[in-house]
């Protein structure tokens, strides 16, 4: 059991070191690769609490993060962006500095929200929801303070990352949750993929600053 | 479980995949309406059928109610649509080939609703919902304006972060019944962790119900969560605004009273109730007041829409027998009013060619019709008699009064803003020297009158059977 | 009475070992570094032959330089060795080993390096000013990176006395540990910016608008220059010491072993030296140097592992106990 709990504890720390290093980068390109690493980590995670928990259908789980986060959904966005000629830097609302500084205090807060709530429950799914949760609101972090509408996506994505890991955490969570978790983000990136290619035609950048003609008070 | 059950989702699936594959708009627009029409035969059949429960379905007196409002307002909004798309499609402001897919997506948004409403396993409901979330995000964005882009971006912004917090409160909720109900598919139907709701883990629930108020009351929009909504109405095709307003406020509405009942019936987790009071009164009162500075007709009604929903999520809050009837009363109420007023709307903006007040004037001289249907409208929702909605708020106002009679000046207070707010605007488009430009519209007036008629009946006679039915569900409600 | 004459051996014998082969380490980085780049390079030797043609020449100091400017080389010095001959190397209960504190021995390095600085600005030239400028900008981001490791290693082993934390490691089963491992990744950021190597620092530019640590000591000469050499090749050693220390102690002889046991650790510290001393040389020529405005946002990674390492702990230690 410690040495389940090394390995799945050492993932899941790995995939929180991915969520600071894609509040780190300021090329949307480094985004993207720093996402595929994300995503890679994710599916290594759940594949071993696949194996550990004795649960095989989760590398079914474990082969699509791997396959349509890792692989597909980066090189389509790097497709886009090759094709759109998107902007290549990362504009940000904060330095990253102090971006890094409130991720860390997000970090430290979901940690102790979650110790203190999940008293009772086994040491893997607090741990695995302790980082879920701080893997969550790093990728907010992410989408509130860039500018740009692809790492906004991006952000998202990373948000659901993390939320198979907290279900991956929760033992005996169906297949038929994780199932519909992968499928959703498929159609999200379909209609990201849609609005990306609209707003390219309306703008001649992907910044979404540009967008802030219409405000809520016509 | 009775299986004529699953016709209500297997219908709206089916046509999706027919309509998606159809080219042309007109046969389509039909078909849309029929399939729309066969899945209202299947929600009326809902009143008939037997309660029951199994895995992955559950039908109860509660989403019963919910169910035939929901595939009502679906087939009137379809008939609405066929006509009001046409006119786009003439106008130019909208191309055929953006139209295509647009019916098929309408009845998985359809048919994935019906999902969240029947679905017993929390998942389910949850993929139900986000589905019905991304589709309305696309039919949002159907003008291709930067307007209209950046309202269905917004929209998606904060109803994915709101979905993804409504997930993890999901997980949640699932951990804490894990000491009582084990692991599987079978820990996550929900009318198993309502029976065992005393044995669930108190903090794992707390913490979960937190998470699932601020996710799934994005989609209901509550406020401060509300952002995206007036943009969202505003800016996509009206029937959307229609469907977004009459629909998909209830069905996360009903995914939020799902989760009430549970933490409600653990005694030792913590009240609901007061959340639910202050959010509901802070959204009233707030879109109350945000009402004078309207300047565009959908956002002013966007925002009526965030009103009521906070008065709806109030009178829930409150709880209780009387107050619950209420609820399910306004809710049912508004849901026929607000859509019938976007039907109005929808025509009113076309016959004008644009949604700015402030463009519209002297309705009454060019478009007589229009004008009583937008008159008889904003009457009802701003809750005058004889209509449905004046005997639900006055329900509301009553029971809360005599709970707590303090409290009931805070609603009191923001339904009175709304009104003067709403009659302000009103007479300004109905009355004064018609301006140009003034388009001819063939407008369908059934689905309008069908609503309208519904809700004066609601508000002179309330049938024997119904009040029964609503307050079987009040009861359930807890 | 033998016992005590023996563990003074022991001890004068850690404090020796660590003197005599720092030059040998900077050496060996310097050949690597050569070897990869396809050149000869000074041979692994060329470091002592260095420091003694320097002591032999005559120290030329400025006029107006102050007493600070020619007591710090020494002082310097003795300070970096103190520290080196502190930290473990083949053995982990030697006399001294009760001063062996990891906390100390930041404090003392950051006595040695603020005497540094001083010294740097003592003459009053204007690189001097740069260099010790930039370096209390790198040691002050670099500090609180520090701090952090060594309260996840105090976190997870309880003590922060370093033969203690040692025998701590060396008696746990082989386990992966994430904290540990980003405490490491921490553990070296810093030690790249304190040695003043790539990408940091050159220590070989010429380019005095490149320099940190070499401008510092540009007036320096003679007997001076050996000792703030043999403080800088000191330094370096402590630091890979630590490392050591903290991360691979395996080798190291227990309290009361034999000298063979001694020896034997002896041979493997100098192994583990020598393999650091490369991994440096093959980094140094992989990766460029950095602008000097990018080092703090480096230092800064360096800080959030170290945090992040520290809060992954916490996690593990609430979680399983």
């Amino acid at each position: 059991m410690n040495h389940a709990y090394d390995v799945s504890h050492f993932l899941a720390g790995l995939m929180l070191v991915a969520s600071f290093a894609l509040l780190y980068q300021d090329r949307v390109l480094a985004v993207l690769r720093t996402f595929a690493l994300q995503a890679i980590i994710l599916s290594l995670a759940v594949a071993w609490e696949a194996w550990a928990q004795d649960r095989p259908h989760l590398f079914i789980t474990a082969a699509l993060a791997l396959g349509l986060k890792g692989i597909i959904i980066p090189l389509a966005l790097h497709r886009m962006i090759a094709r759109l000629g998107i902007h290549r830097d990362v504009e940000k609302v904060v330095g990253v500095g102090f971006t890094m500084l409130i991720g860390l205090g997000l970090t430290a807060l979901s940690l102790l929200l979650i110790l203190k709530a999940t008293a009772a429950a086994p040491a893997l799914a607090r741990e695995g929801l302790a980082i879920a949760l701080a893997i969550i609101l790093l990728g907010l972090l992410m989408m509130i303070t860039r500018r740009n509408a692809v790492t906004q996506i991006i952000g998202f994505m990373s948000i659901e990352n993390g939320l198979i890991l907290g279900a991956t955490g929760a033992r005996g969570m169906p297949l038929v949750v994780e199932i519909s978790v992968a499928f959703s983000v498929l159609i999200a990136l379909f209609v990201f993929a849609v609005f990306v290619f609209r707003i390219r035609e309306r703008f001649d950048t992907v910044d979404v600053e540009a967008l802030e003609q219409v405000r809520g008070d016509k | 479980m009775d299986q004529s059950a699953y016709a209500v989702i297997i219908i709206p699936f089916a046509s999706a995949v027919l309509l998606a594959l159809l080219p042309g708009y007109r046969a389509t627009a039909r078909l849309n309406v029929l399939a729309a029409f066969a899945t209202f035969l299947a929600g009326l059949r809902f009143l008939a059928v037997d309660r029951g429960v199994d895995q992955w379905f559950i039908v109860d007196d509660v989403n019963i109610v919910f169910i035939v409002l929901n595939t009502l307002v679906g087939f009137t909004a379809a008939l609405f649509s066929a006509s009001y798309i046409g006119h786009e499609i003439e106008t130019g402001r909208v191309t055929v080939g953006a139209v295509r897919f647009y019916h098929a997506m309408y009845q998985v948004m359809m048919g994935s609703m019906n999902l969240a409403l029947l679905a017993n396993n929390i998942g389910l409901m949850w993929v139900g919902l986000e589905l019905a979330t991304l589709i309305t995000v696309v039919m949002v964005g159907l003008y291709r304006t930067p307007e209209a882009i950046e309202a269905a971006w917004k929209y998606f912004i904060l109803g994915s972060v709101g979905i993804s917090l409504a997930f993890f409160g999901t997980i949640l909720t699932y951990l804490a019944g894990q000491g009582a109900l084990g692991e599987g598919v079978g820990a996550m139907s929900w009318s198993l962790l309502y029976a065992n709701a005393a044995h669930l883990d108190v903090s794992l629930l707390n913490l979960a119900f937190v998470f699932l108020l601020v996710g799934y009351g994005t989609k209901v929009g509550l406020a401060p969560m509300h952002a995206w909504l007036p943009d969202a109405h505003s800016e996509g095709p009206t029937p959307i605004s229609a469907v977004l307003s009459g629909l998909l406020l209830n069905v996360a509405l009903y995914a939020l009273l799902r989760f009430k009942m549970l933490i409600a019936a653990n005694p030792a987790a913590m009240r609901p109730g007061p959340i639910l009071i202050v959010m509901g009164l802070v959204s009233l009162i707030f879109a109350a007041f945000m009402l004078y500075r309207r300047r565009d007709i959908k956002r002013l009604f966007a925002y009526s829409s965030i009103e009521h929903m906070g008065l709806i999520t109030f009178a829930f809050g409150l709880g209780g027998p009387l107050a619950n009837f209420a609820g399910l009363l306004h809710m049912t109420m508004h849901s026929l009013t607000k859509s019938a007023i976007f039907y109005t709307v929808g025509h009113v903006a076309q016959a004008k060619g644009t949604q700015r007040i402030a463009d519209i004037k002297g309705l009454s001289a060019s478009h007589p019709g229009l004008a009583i249907g937008l008159g008889l409208g904003v009457l009802a929702i701003c809750g005058l008699p004889p209509f449905g909605v004046f005997m639900s708020e006055f329900l509301i106002l009553t029971t809360t009064f005599a709970r707590h009679p303090w409290l009931a000046l805070l609603p009191a207070f923001g339904l009175v803003v709304a009104f003067g707010a709403l009659l302000l605007r009103l007479q300004s488009m109905l009355f004064g020297e018609p301006n140009e430009p003034n388009h001819e519209v063939k407008a369908s007036s059934i689905p309008f009158a069908l609503h309208l008629i519904i809700v004066l009946i609601a508000g002179l006679y309330l049938p024997g059977a119904l009040v029964a039915w609503f307050q079987r569900a009040a009861a359930l409600l807890g | 009475m033998a016992e005590t004459f023996i563990a003074l051996m022991a001890q004068g014998a850690q404090m020796l070992l660590v003197l005599l082969v720092a030059p040998a380490l900077a050496g060996l980085t310097r050949m690597v570094k050569a070897r990869l780049m396809r050149r000869q390079g000074p041979p692994l030797m060329q470091g002592y032959r260095d420091l003694l043609k320097l002591v032999r020449k005559e120290a030329v100091v400025a006029d107006n330089a102050s007493w600070l400017f020619r007591a710090s080389p020494y002082v310097i010095f003795a300070l970096t060795w103190v520290a080196a001959a502190l930290v473990p190397t083949f053995a982990s209960g030697l006399m001294f080993n009760w001063a062996a504190d990891v906390v100390a021995l930041v404090a003392i390095a950051g006595a040695a390096r603020a005497l540094l600085a001083l010294a740097g600005m003592d003459i009053g030239t204007s690189f001097g000013g740069l260099g010790s400028s930039r370096e209390m900008m790198i040691s002050s981001l670099a500090e609180p990176a520090m701090l952090l490791v060594v309260l996840t290693m105090a976190l997870v082993a309880g003590t922060t006395r370093l033969p203690a934390v040692a025998d701590f490691f060396i008696a746990q089963p082989l386990a992966i540990r994430v904290s540990l491992a980003l405490a490491f990744v921490s553990l070296v950021i810093v030690a790249l910016a304190e040695n003043a190597r790539i990408p940091v620092d050159n220590p070989a530019t010429h380019l005095e608008l490149t320099m940190v640590h070499e401008a510092m000591v540009l007036e320096y000469s003679g007997r001076h220059l050996a000792m703030i050499e043999a403080a800088g090749q000191l330094k370096m050693v402590l630091y890979i010491s630590l490392m050591v220390c903290l991360f691979v102690p395996y080798g190291m002889a227990p309290a009361d072993a034999g000298v063979a046991a001694w020896v034997l650790g002896g041979a493997f510290y100098v192994g583990k030296l020598a393999v650091a001393a490369a991994a440096l040389g093959v980094w140094e020529v992989s990766i460029a140097k950095m602008r000097v405005f990018r080092v703090s946002e480096f230092l800064g990674v360096a800080f959030i592992f170290a945090f992040l390492a520290i809060l992954l702990s916490f996690l593990t230690q609430e979680v399983l106990h």
